[in-house]
């Protein structure tokens, strides 16, 4: 600790000047073999990134993306295979200044502390000081300050890091990771938690410190960002390096194909409406009323399937929280299926008939540490026995129906859902959704952080439920979320702005979210 | 260019653009400090209550009074904030605040009238006791850290234990005839103040300079507020939970030398349900028990209002047979008064 003086002075790095070295690549992984147990990780795989390009590393959940960035972090060793860095080995696991000083990693999970300030995260265990042991408290908040709009972050460096946004929090991470001297990033799954302005903010900063000479490995299950904003694309399939190709050069199809191992229908076909005009409406809203939305009143027939976008702050993901109770609105009137379900109150919204996916399944989904079936069966326990007590068989039954019907993929039942890939965790939280055969079905964001095949099936079973009659809402800015809804809502500034049926072209739709008028 | 701006800030001028905003003072005090000072308001008006109740309350010698009984236990307080700030838990400083002494005196105090021994000479009495209780540090941290067992239970356990031991090893009697040295810090006078409220004093001010002016403090709020971002940045966060676990024991060894020199005897009892305070008055205090919250001035301040709410009561002439119940009510208004003044959710 009492080199922290030092460490905050970033040495150049070797892989710092991309000139010097032109030829080398920034990292280079080869024949990484990685086991835990009985698992293989990485079997053979490996990865060049030359310096200053921006390099995608996509493949499914499970593929090995993220054991091999724990191998290239150094927060692992791998069994076999060499890591170098501008070509010199890397260095050992416990000198980890050095390993800072060649790779830093953004991950999902935040490496912030949230009940420090924004300043001391910075600067964390390398703290200013003046003279003697002590802290400058000044000396870091004014160096925060300059490391901040340096990179121009504009973060006040006093404020708690738990109050930042999930944007905010990233680009702390990257200002700190290049105040170490890094000038290679890994960002695993940086736009998983963003909305669209603030994805297009997050690229616009890449595209900058891309210039100034920073090398990216990109890790996202959106394919339509690795072609906005990558030059290179690595797939990763089965523990196994795949491809690695110019992303110009690889067509979308060819990349999915790659990723899934089997060529994928490119785009899903018009599903017929099943709007079904005779039976009471599934939902309707009139004039709700909250802190953040205004004036809401719009209907979801039986059957229908109507998209809420929107982007964040937009008021979308309040209004389908109000739907279920999950909020109490301050005005207005929700009626799913025929009944008024008391406002505010999450049992009775589903009694009167509705199921809903929440928009973190982390948070609100389930809970981590009990068994599938405990988890699918968690808000329908008056079908598991009588009179309070839970018959076991009838609820593994229901589990087991459950798991087959969506393609859960799992050894049993018994296993606690933390186990399972995000894809398969989401399946679940869609099967609980199910389990009372709802009339109305409301999903927040249902495909965030979920593979491609999973996507497609968690959608493919929205349509399914449509289909006997259940109306769904979606409330998503994702859009292969909403291309399949028979109409979509706008939400702008807590507002429906409008209202746009189906076979809209993307533009339309994201210039709508954010509340530009292309016909104007 | 990027590289050179953070090179050579140490000798430049001070002249960046200072935020104005959440700073008070010029910017010295920071608004999320001044969240420390929330008891403050509480102190002074249970300060002007007790001055009414009886003016007896703000005489020097009452205060001293205050001061040198709430000191032992303060020093407990000032352990277990360090033990919570690491996201963890310390239930056996109170019996270590019994065996420390204890097991020094059973060596030292010579064989007649108690269970005493009579091995060693009394000058080892102090050693001895500090002694003790880092062992007992040493074995907790060993079954926490080491082997990873849940640090709840594990200090549970070792309450019971080391409350047993010493029961065993003074038959269940107290130990009199301390040696002097023994005696003289809960009894000695330092510039008209007794030792023991200048020990208390000085700890605490130390643990407040350690906790927001050093590195180490500060990686104590890093592996309590979340301890993968600390080992991320690089702090050996096995080791600092060894220094916190094995210095807490020791300081609850002191609190018991402390104790035991102001009665002059080490009852078998000693230090029994005092760790229900200490809990109350670093939660008052705003200690959070999810870790990686609250600061040492904030604990202080909280055992403070308990002992002046106490004292209080007293001189408003409570009668003995309720003091058990008013204590645990007193938690809960000191509590609440936290919770208004503090105006934060209490985790």
């Amino acid at each position: 600790m009492s080199d922290g003086e030092r460490t905050a002075t970033p040495a150049p790095a070797p892989a710092d000047d991309g000139q010097a070295h032109a030829g080398l690549p920034v990292v280079e992984a080869a024949g990484i073999v990685k086991r835990y147990g009985p698992t293989v990780a990485l079997n053979g795989a490996g990865i060049t990134i030359r310096p200053g390009e921006t390099h995608a590393l996509v493949g499914r959940n499970g593929a090995g993306k993220s054991t091999l960035v724990s191998v290239l972090t150094g927060l692992q060793s791998a069994d076999e295979g060499t890591v170098t860095f501008g070509g010199s080995p890397a260095p050992r696991l416990a000198d980890r200044d050095a390993w800072r000083q060649r790779v830093a990693c953004v991950y999902q999970k935040s490496t912030i502390i949230p009940t420090l300030t924004v300043a001391e995260n910075l600067f964390l265990n390398r703290h200013h000081r003046a003279r003697g042991p002590l802290i400058s408290w000044q000396g870091v908040r004014r160096r925060a300050q300059e490391l901040l709009s340096t990179w121009s972050v504009d973060v006040d460096p006093q404020t708690p890091a738990g109050d930042l946004s999930v944007e905010q929090r990233q680009f702390v991470e990257i200002a700190r990771a290049l105040s170490f001297g890094a000038r290679f990033i890994i960002l695993d799954e940086p736009t998983a938690q963003l909305d669209g302005a603030a994805i297009n903010r997050l690229f616009d900063r890449i595209r900058d410190l891309q210039r100034q000479g920073v090398t990216f490995l990109f890790i996202s299950h959106h394919l339509q960002e690795v072609y906005e904003i990558c030059d290179m694309v690595t797939v990763f399939r089965d523990a196994r390096h795949i491809v690695t190709a110019p992303v110009a050069e690889l067509p979308r199809t060819e990349l999915v194909a790659a990723m899934t191992g089997e060529a994928a229908a490119d785009s899903r076909e018009e599903r017929a409406s099943s709007l079904d005009v005779g039976v009471t409406p599934a939902l309707g809203v009139s004039g709700l009323e909250g802190e953040t939305y205004q004036g809401v009143t719009f209907q979801v027939g039986a059957g229908e399937i109507v998209g809420l976008a929107g982007a964040a702050g937009s008021g979308r993901t309040e209004v389908a929280e109000t739907v279920v109770g999950l909020r109490a609105p301050t005005a207005g009137e929700v009626e799913i299926a025929g009944n008024r379900p008391r406002l505010g109150s999450v049992p009775a919204a589903l009694a009167a008939g509705a199921g809903f996916v929440p928009q973190d399944r982390h948070h609100q989904g389930f809970v981590p540490d009990m068994s599938i079936a405990d988890n699918a069966t968690l808000s329908v326990p008056k079908k598991l026995g009588q009179n309070g007590f839970l018959s076991r068989s009838r609820r593994d039954r229901l589990a087991a129906a459950m798991i087959e019907n969506l393609a859960i993929k799992t050894p049993g039942p018994d296993l606690p859902v933390s186990a399972l890939s995000g894809g398969n965790q989401q399946k679940v939280v869609m099967a609980r959704a199910l389990a009372d055969d709802p009339k109305l079905l409301v999903l927040i964001n249902p495909t965030a952080g979920v593979d491609v095949r999973s996507k497609e099936f968690l959608l493919g079973k929205v349509e399914e439920t449509a289909e006997t009659g259940t109306g769904v809402l979606i409330a998503s800015d994702e859009l292969d979320d909403l291309r399949m809804c028979d109409r979509v809502l706008v939400m702008f500034q807590g507002r429906v702005t409008s209202e746009i049926a189906r076979g809209w072209h993307d533009h339309d739709l994201v210039a709508a979210m954010e509340g530009v008028d292309l016909h104007a | 260019m990027p590289e050179t701006v953070l090179a050579d800030t140490a000798a430049k001028a001070p002249d960046a653009p200072r935020p104005k905003r959440n700073a008070l003072f010029g910017g010295r005090i920071p608004l999320a400090r001044l969240r420390d000072l929330a008891l403050v308001p509480a102190i002074v008006v249970i300060a002007i209550v007790g001055q009414i109740v009886n003016p007896v309350f703000l005489q020097t010698d009452n205060l001293i009074n205050v001061l040198q009984t709430m000191s032992e236990i303060a020093l407990l307080v000032l352990a277990q904030t360090m033990v919570l700030i690491v996201k963890k838990m310390d239930l056996s400083l109170e019996s270590t605040m019994g065996l420390a002494p204890g097991v020094a005196a059973w060596l030292v105090v010579p064989t007649g009238a108690t269970h005493g021994l009579g091995l060693l000479p009394g000058a080892w009495a102090i050693p001895l006791t500090l002694a003790v209780g880092a062992v007992i540090g040493v074995i907790n941290a060993l079954l926490i850290i080491r082997f990873g067992l849940n640090g709840f239970i594990v200090t549970l356990g070792m309450l019971i234990v080391l409350r047993g031991v010493l029961t065993g090893i003074s038959g269940g009697q107290t130990f009199f005839q301390l040696p002097e040295s023994m005696l003289y810090l809960g009894t000695a006078q330092w510039f008209g103040m007794p030792a023991s409220i200048w020990i208390c004093l000085a700890l605490f001010a130390v643990a407040i300079v350690v906790l927001g002016w050093t590195s180490f403090g500060r990686s104590l709020y890093a592996i309590g507020g979340n301890v993968d971002a600390a080992k991320a940045a690089g702090i050996r966060t096995d080791r600092v939970l060894w220094i916190v676990i094995v210095t807490g024991s020791v300081l609850a060894a002191l609190a018991g030398l402390l104790l035991s020199g102001r009665l002059a005897s080490v009852a078998s009892a000693q230090g029994n349900g005092y760790i229900f305070t200490v809990f109350a008055a670093a939660v008052i205090g705003g200690i959070s028990l999810n870790g990686g919250k609250g600061t040492m001035f904030g604990a202080f301040c909280g055992i403070l209002l308990l002992f002046m709410i106490q004292n209080v009561l007293t001189l408003g002439g409570v009668p003995a047979q309720w003091i058990g119940a008013l204590n645990g009510l007193i938690i809960l208004v000191a509590l609440a008064i936290s919770r208004i003044t503090g105006g934060k959710v209490q985790e």
